[in-house]
């Protein structure tokens, strides 16, 4: 008979210290040589993982009243604004934002060299942060204006809520124009000299849960270098499949995720401040997610290899900035990270802007604290729109 | 007198001109090609030591037939604690200086074949590129 398993009867396992825990990378290899009913017989736990620039990131940070108190109506972290349209002493310091003083593409192409990422990224490696704040006052908050240094400690809570991260697949990104440009995907050479990627292919969290049959709300995921949570689906959530010419599923894509986790348990390893050249500054967010096999179905789709996932080739130049369709073709991900592609008979040079040798760290760090016992599956109260609920983009 | 390191870079239609030639003929220096670079359809780079009485000359002659010169006094170094092996330096790398070692897809540095032209510095998302002197 088929193996079926539950949520609960995996953590009694993984509680026993019995749970069989493999990476989305060695269950590739073990399902091509021994087929899926074995390993769905075998293996209790697959896990994923994914290090990249995530714009859509930020952390509330909620940093305590001084004496007298102030209403913090604008607050600056390292000089870089925070938002502060929520109660008296909270605040939101999002990934992108930069300090108030930053050229920004006006020596184009901009550096982008401090922004909240890397307020994030200096607080979790315990660095003091300069915190400077003004209000208005009011008969219960008086005090006008203050400074301080904080750290990650000083403060009283500091949660990481990125409403839109681990983009379940991403264009593999190209410049057909005569002159070179400056994108979220990196330095894009003239006349297509250069082709980037962004995932980490069969490692990559949603592409190895193209169905959402096992992540929901709750599911319990690595973030940040500590344990954090799927806290609903991310914006631009539009889980579909690619086709191909013939109409044929291709490839899932367009499904994210928000998350959320304790800041103050995450490590400056897994949250990098990032600048992107020309484009803005981000933060790099490493993220994992394990997979519980809880039958065939599943074990089939968390075992897609590299050369059975593709991403979209896209024109950066002309056909995304204007929305403009748009028929390059499709690639592998086996091609991709060989280091050429073709595109329409040229060769093209490849080079991915997420980590894979992190990507592969976080799946196996996160199998070691399940095998350890330390980490327990979170099994969603609600499972996550899949291609079947129609979700469609708007268009402003 | 010591020689001077340098490295030229040169567009690809400057690629057939006999300038070495013409440094070694007409201006008597001593050259020392340590790495040289020459793509046919991309530019071409060449580090080179050059030694003798006319170097300021002789240098002065490739920038007159638009060849730019640039002294090498500085080394790029790659920060070990920050580069994050992302891989997104190594189509923008001009020499393969910056390569992936497959399969396990780990970025490396080869400072052998690094020409100092400081495209990575920027285009490293995490700044893990750096400058010595
Ligand atoms: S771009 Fe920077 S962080 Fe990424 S591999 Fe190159 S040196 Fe390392
Ligand atoms: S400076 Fe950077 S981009 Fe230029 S050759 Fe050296 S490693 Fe490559």
């Amino acid at each position: 008979m088929a193996t079926e398993r539950t949520f609960r009867e995996i953590n009694e396992r993984i509680k026993q210290g019995k749970a069989v825990v493999i990476t989305a990378e060695e269950l590739v290899t073990m399902v091509r040589k021994k087929g899926v009913s074995y390993a769905t017989s075998e293996v209790d736990v697959v896990t994923t993982g994914t290090f990249g620039p995530m714009c859509s990131s930020g952390a509330f940070l909620s940093l305590g009243h001084s004496k007298p108190r102030i209403k913090m109506h604008k607050v600056w972290l390292n000089g870089v604004p925070a938002y502060t349209g929520i109660a008296a002493v909270d605040a939101f310091i999002g990934a992108t934002e930069v300090r108030e003083d930053d050229p920004l593409n006006s020596d184009h192409p901009g550096e982008f060299r401090y922004g909240g990422g890397h307020v994030i990224q200096d607080l979790v490696a315990g660095k003091k942060i300069n915190l400077r704040t003004t209000g208005y006052g009011t008969d219960c908050y008086p005090r006008r204006e203050f400074e301080t240094q904080i750290a990650l400690d000083d403060i009283n809570e500091a949660i990481l809520f990125n409403p839109r991260n681990a983009y379940q697949n991403y264009s593999c990104a190209v410049n057909p124009s005569s002159k070179t440009i400056y994108t979220y995907m990196g330095v894009l050479k003239s006349n297509m000299q250069n082709a980037h990627y962004s995932t980490s292919g069969q490692l990559s969290p949603l592409l190895k849960d193209p169905w959402f049959k096992t992540i929901g709300i709750g599911t319990r995921i690595f973030l940040g270098g500590g344990v954090g949570y799927v806290a609903w689906n991310g914006t631009q959530h539009f889980p579909s499949f690619m086709k191909d010419e013939g109409g044929q599923d291709i490839s899932p894509s367009g499904a994210t995720l928000s998350v959320i986790g304790d800041l103050k348990k995450m490590s400056p390893r897994w949250l990098a401040g990032a600048s992107m050249l020309g484009y803005g500054a981000s933060l790099s967010v490493g993220l994992g997610i394990p997979i519980p096999i809880l039958n065939e179905d599943v074990c089939r789709f968390a075992a897609a290899g590299d050369d059975e996932l593709f991403a979209p080739i896209v024109d950066y130049s002309q056909a995304f900035p204007e929305r403009e369709p748009d028929n390059l073709g499709h690639v592998s991900y086996a091609e991709l990270k060989s280091g050429t592609i073709k595109i329409n008979g040229r060769e093209v040079t490849t080079a991915p802007m997420s980590s894979y040798p992190r990507a592969k760290e976080i799946a196996g760090l996160l199998k070691t604290w399940i095998q350890k016992g330390e980490f327990l599956l979170g099994e969603p109260v609600e499972l996550l729109p899949n291609a079947n609920a129609g979700i469609s983009a708007h268009v402003l | 007198m010591a020689p001077k390191k340098v490295v030229l870079r040169f567009s690809a239609d400057k690629a057939d001109q006999p300038m070495i030639y013409k440094l070694v003929k007409d201006y008597d220096l001593v050259i020392n090609i340590l790495k040289a670079n020459v793509n046919p359809q991309k530019e071409g780079t060449m580090v080179m030591d050059i030694s003798g009485e006319k170097t300021e000359a002789g240098i002065e002659y490739l920038k007159s037939v638009g060849v730019g010169v640039q002294s090498l006094t500085e080394e790029i170094i790659q920060n070990e604690d920050k580069c994050v092996s992302c891989g997104s330096c190594t189509a923008i790398c001009p020499t393969g200086a910056l390569y992936i070692e497959r399969p396990d897809m780990t970025v490396r540095f080869d400072s052998d074949r690094c020409v100092v032209c400081h495209l990575c510095l920027k285009a490293c998302p995490m700044r893990a590129m750096e400058v010595r002197f």
